[in-house]
C-alpha cells in the first residue's frame, strides 16, 4: 500500500477531567503507532466553543494529529473513534503536496509571521 | 456619436480577481475559520463566485474547506449575525 500524508481532527467530550483527555488522546496515538503510521504532529487546541451543539454539548477539546502511513490504518483509527463515546466528532483528510508545504509552514509558525509582515507594512503606510 | 451602449454605472465597475491567484495561494485551510468567513454571508450561507471572484478551481476549495469546517463545528451550518 502507498503511504501517504493524512491529518486528523477530533473533539472530545468536555465532561472529562484532565487525565481522562489525556488519556484518550494516547489511546488513539497508540492506535496509530500499533498500524505503523508515523505521528509527525500533534496539536491540542484545548477547550473550544461549537459551532453549534453537538449531542447536546456546546463546547469540546479540540486535537489535531497530523500522521503518514498506509491508507488501511484510516480505517482502523476511524472505528476506534466510533467505538469510544468520549469522541463527539472527527475528520480525517488526506493531504495533498500543497497541503503538505502548508502545515509545514503552519507548524513552524511562519502564517503569524506573515500577518506581521502586512501589519508592519500597514503601519508603515 | 457611438451607438455602443455606455456603461450606467462608470465608478462601480471594479474588476473582479481571484484572491487566491493574486496572493498565490495553493491551499485552503478548512482549519481557518476566520478566514473562510471571508467567503460566506451573514447566515453562513457561502457566497457565490459572481460576488467574490474566486476562481472555479478556489471555489471548489472554499466550498469544500467550508463544509469541512461545519463538520467540525468550527463554523456554523445557519446562523444569524454571523458577523
Amino acid at each position: 500500500m502507498e503511504v501517504r500524508n493524512y491529518e486528523t481532527v477530533f473533539i472530545l467530550t468536555p465532561v472529562l477531567n484532565e487525565s481522562q483527555v489525556q488519556e484518550t488522546v494516547e489511546k488513539f496515538s497508540q492506535v496509530l503507532k500499533e498500524n505503523s503510521a508515523d505521528i509527525i504532529n500533534t496539536e491540542a487546541w484545548g477547550l473550544k466553543k461549537l459551532a453549534y451543539p453537538i449531542q447536546k454539548k456546546s463546547t469540546g477539546y479540540y486535537f489535531l494529529v497530523e500522521f503518514t502511513g498506509a491508507g488501511n490504518i484510516v480505517d482502523t483509527l476511524e472505528l476506534a473513534f466510533r467505538r469510544d463515546e468520549r469522541v463527539i466528532r472527527f475528520l480525517t483528510t488526506v493531504l495533498d503536496k500543497h497541503a503538505v508545504s502548508y502545515n509545514q509552514r503552519r507548524r513552524n509558525g511562519e502564517m503569524n509571521q506573515q500577518k506581521t509582515k502586512k501589519e508592519s507594512e500597514a503601519v508603515a503606510q | 456619436m457611438s451607438l455602443a451602449n455606455e456603461k450606467i454605472h462608470k465608478q462601480d465597475t471594479r474588476t473582479k480577481y481571484c484572491r487566491f491567484k493574486k496572493a498565490g495561494i495553493k491551499y485552503v485551510d478548512y482549519k481557518d475559520p476566520n478566514f473562510l468567513l471571508k467567503f460566506v454571508n451573514e447566515q453562513g450561507r457561502i457566497l457565490p463566485r459572481r460576488i467574490t471572484g474566486t476562481s472555479l478551481k478556489f471555489q471548489r476549495k472554499v466550498a469544500q474547506a467550508v463544509a469541512k469546517a461545519r463538520h467540525l463545528a468550527l463554523m456554523p451550518y445557519v446562523t444569524d449575525s454571523l458577523k
